[in-house]
């Protein structure tokens, strides 16, 4: 009888849990609710089936518990009630997977519209390019990196000129615009992650990963590194603001494209090359020990 | 209703099975320490096995100092933190449970229900459990290097597993892949052994079909880890090249902390395909054999036949097959081609069918059962909830869509602790209080035992179940602490300090359990033959516990399947296999 009221508990316990608890999604801000929806359905399908097993397993251990003198039913099988089970399950498991294969089609599937930008990883810290006035981002590579160059942009190809380089770990996006996240890394795999955004992808050094979304809310949201990325990895955040398509071009057009830096660089190295050189040297040095 | 008979009255006359050379040893030696016979090797495995994974226990408590009371404990800093879950991790899955499930209940269990004498190459089985060793004194030495063990996630991915950001890199890693690699070796032995005895050394009248689940699960898992393991093998070795050779096999090019490094050219996520081909596998070859011993628990204990045998084989072959197309299910967001995720989210969901009818297939023997409520029964009740509750996450994250904002946060965790901690290890303490008495002609302690069991099935419970919600809230898993996140209400916090209280407190039952194991070896109530009143070989032996040799002058014959439990018109409520049919004692209403 105890046995059987544990298991009741457990049944209607998690359940209670379920609806009570304060820990759920944080709020939306993307198009992605279709994802929550999935999760939502699955949480139906799943709980029904969960509360129904252990509910039978509490009733037979009760009605079915150790008397002396009993004997229990001898039945090897029985088809026609498997075959029912299976057929169930079936239609159960497509239930999950039609919507959501048909929504992960739209995860893959960027649209045309969207506009792309390019997002840094390195441990531990983002940083953010967006093309410039050509609406294209040059090339790039590791071979490329520098202390003048922290992007590793190919100087040699014009698209990269105007691109416009954010080496910061703020990065603002248009509301309601369809956005194609590229995803860069220059050492380890990272994840670009916003929750209330829903969608993320690994940065991959080596290959540019990428997803999409459209901002639906405005507001300021972190950015967290979800794939392990070493000792500094829970320190690797950065903010996302979304805001009007108009403040949006403002503060792009605040920030620095590709040849203004360089020729900053250059001007700068006449002056003081060695002292910034010690400075770079100094902080990795720090980033790689100290965090 | 359609019934089937199983044949139970009738032998199969196989061609005479030769009995095997036995080694016998001529020395305290040979019979205990370097010894032969599986029996002992088995223990050997299993005391092993359990000592390493009392220190995941630990580290398991270190970790949950961390993220229950952060900044109190301010011993551990992010680099012990890493380290910890690493070690934490590859301990639990490979030196623990792996080595427990196959080396430990596989060795004892696979001759002795088969009716042999003992594994077929019983030299190598030897070395087996020593390349075990020392693969596990390996892995306790990378605490002894400089730098310590790797902190690279027990995942070890490149190219931060082999680069200076991550804690190890030194020495730790190396220390791990060679450990990895000697694992595998010694597990190849002992594989090769699990499966040729069961395919060659079946006693007289054990069919394949007769054959306990146990054994099918234990089977089964032997056979995906000797295909699973070599990749993970080569995968170490290559890594292993990257790190000290400077090889590129998964290293592009690529600038650390300003720094150009000598690689070009590899690729990262190819390591992730050859660690998951490797890694899903694994994930049945701990749960296979689980599966199959809470079937032969929960049929003695309930007095019944399991429910639908023939189903439950062919589950188990079929799960087993399939383990081995799912992979990529978790690498939706590592940036592989993202096309892969339809097929891996189909193969996935489909590996639910087999699974469910499993579960059903064990609720169903319960049903019209004849219940003992023992601990061996508790701990099989327990195993069906939380493997439910663990397998139906599954269905979150193995549905490709509803993976991506779930995967690599605490859901995650919280899914494989259940599934493949919680529900395994349910299986193990069940199976130890069925079989502890075989093992040593003594009962444990009864008291201890419930004792043991409501706190780790409840505890645990309460560990992992609100660990879910925090991973839908967003929280990431592998974050040594939560500062400065905007979306993360305080409330999480307190939550992480229950969870760590009550992890405290299941830790601490496991501690009344493993007294219970030293204590009752020689004050248990003494078991006497077949105290469960089971029908498998392994009870039926000459003397209890079993002698060298398994068996008597005779090797048993089998004349049935294993579940020849409430039979209608036998005097007694099981038939053990090897009881010839005209010896059953009928209750005289049948003749």
């Amino acid at each position: 009888m105890f046995v059987a009221i544990m298991l009741v508990l457990v049944a209607v316990g998690t359940v209670v849990f379920h609806f009570l608890s304060p820990w759920w999604w944080t709020p939306i801000a993307s198009n992605w609710g279709s994802i929550d929806d999935t999760v939502t359905l699955t949480f139906w399908i799943t709980g029904v089936v969960f509360v129904a097993i252990v509910l039978f397993m509490a009733y037979c251990v009760f009605r079915y518990r150790y008397r002396e003198g009993r004997r229990a039913d001898y039945t090897p099988e029985n088809k026609k009630l498997e075959w029912w089970l299976t057929g169930l399950t079936t239609a159960g498991v497509v239930g999950l997977l039609a919507p959501g294969l048909f929504v992960w089609n739209q995860y893959v599937t960027v649209p045309e519209e969207a506009h792309e930008f390019e997002v840094v990883g390195q441990q531990w810290q983002w940083s953010y390019r967006f093309p410039g006035a050509d609406g294209v981002l040059g090339t790039s590579a590791p071979q490329n990196i520098s202390d003048d160059n922290p992007f590793g942009l190919n100087p040699d190809d014009p698209n990269s000129q105007d691109d416009i380089l954010i080496e910061d770990d703020e990065v603002h996006l248009p509301l309601h615009k369809p956005a194609k996240f590229l995803l860069r890394s220059i050492d380890v795999l990272h994840d670009f992650y916003v929750p209330q955004f829903r969608a993320k992808m690994d940065l991959v050094p080596g290959m540019v990963t990428f997803f999409w979304a459209t901002p639906t809310r405005a507001g300021t949201f972190d950015i967290l590194c979800f794939e392990l990325c070493g000792v500094g990895h829970h320190t690797m955040r950065g903010t996302v603001v979304v805001e009007e398509e108009s403040a949006y071009r403002a503060w792009l057009q605040e920030q620095p494209t590709f040849a203004q830096s360089m020729t900053e660089a250059r001007n700068g190295a006449e002056d003081d090359s060695r002292e910034n050189l010690k400075l770079v040297l100094g902080e990795a040095e720090a980033g790689s020990t100290a965090r | 209703m359609a019934y089937v008979t199983h044949d139970d009255a009738q032998s199969v006359p196989l061609a005479e099975v030769g009995e095997m050379e036995l080694y016998h040893a001529k020395s305290w030696v040979t019979k205990y320490v370097f010894s032969q016979d599986a029996k002992v090797i088995a223990i050997q495995y299993s005391v092993t096995a359990i000592a390493i994974g009392m220190l995941g226990l630990v580290l398991s408590w270190l970790i949950r100092l961390q993220l229950g009371f952060p900044e109190v404990f301010d011993f551990i800093t992010p680099a012990d933190y890493y380290q910890f879950i690493t070690m934490h991790g590859m301990i639990m899955v490979i030196y623990l449970l792996t080595a427990l499930f196959l080396g430990g209940f596989g060795n004892y269990l696979i001759p002795l229900m088969v009716g042999a004498r003992d594994m077929v190459f019983p030299y190598v089985n030897m070395l087996s459990y020593w390349i075990y060793l020392v693969a596990v004194l390996v892995l306790v030495a990378s605490w002894f290097v400089p730098g310590g063990p790797t902190g690279a996630g027990w995942t070890l991915y490149p190219p931060q597993a082999i680069l200076s950001g991550t804690p190890g890199a030194e020495g730790g890693i190396l220390l791990m892949l060679i450990s990895l690699a000697l694992f595998i070796i010694g597990f190849t032995m002992g594989g090769l052994n699990y499966v040729v005895t069961v395919l060659q050394a079946r006693t007289r009248g054990m069919t394949l079909m007769r054959m306990p689940l146990t054994i099918w699960g234990i089977f089964v898992a032997t056979c995906l880890a000797l295909l699973a393991f070599p990749a993970l093998f080569v995968g170490a070795v290559m890594m292993t090249f990257d790190s000290l050779l400077g090889s590129s096999f998964f290293m592009p090019a690529i600038v650390e902390f300003g720094e150009l490094l000598d690689y070009e050219g590899g690729s990262p996520v190819f390591f992730q395909h050859m660690f998951w081909f490797f890694g899903h596998p694994e994930v049945y070859i701990v749960a296979l054999p689980a599966f199959g011993m809470v079937s032969d628990l929960l049929s003695v204990h309930a007095r019944k036949n399991i429910f639908g045998y023939r189903m439950m084989v062919w589950a188990i072959v079929v799960i087993g097959g399939l383990s081995f197309i799912v992979w990529a299910h978790h690498m939706y967001v590592s940036g592989m081609n993202p096309y892969f995720g339809f097929f891996f989210a189909t193969t996935t969901l489909i590996i639910a069918v087999p699974t469910a009818i499993k579960v059903y297939n064990w609720t169903l023997t319960l049903w019209q059962g004849n219940i003992h409520l023992t601990i061996p029964m508790l701990f099989a009740l327990a195993f069906i909830v939380t493997f439910v509750n663990g397998g139906i996450t599954g269905l979150f994250l193995g549905n490709v869509t509803a993976d991506v904002p779930l995967s690599d946060t605490m859901f995650v965790v919280a899914h494989f602790h259940m599934v493949m901690g919680v529900a395994p290890l349910l299986v193990v303490f069940g199976a130890i209080y069925h079989w502890y008495p075989l093992m040593t002609g003594r009962m444990l302690d009864e008291t201890m035992g419930q004792f043991h069991f409501w706190v780790t099935f409840l505890g645990a419970y309460a560990v992992f179940l609100p660990i879910h919600y925090l991973g839908l809230l967003g929280v990431p898993r592998r974050y040594f602490e939560l500062t400065d996140i905007s979306f993360i209400p305080d409330s999480v916090q307190t939550l992480s300090a229950f969870v760590t209280v009550v992890a405290l407190i299941v830790g601490f039952a496991q501690l009344v359990f493993i007294y219970n194991l030293i204590v009752s070896r020689t004050k248990g109530e003494p078991a006497g033959r077949n105290p469960w009143r089971a029908t498998t070989l392994e009870w039926q032996t000459a003397e209890v516990p079993p002698g060298h040799g398994n068996f008597g002058e005779t090797l048993p014959v089998v004349y049935r399947w294993a579940y020849a439990f409430s039979v209608p018109g036998a005097r007694d409520d099981f038939i053990p296999q090897n009881l010839p049919p005209d010896q059953v004692p009928t209750d005289g209403s049948v003749s």
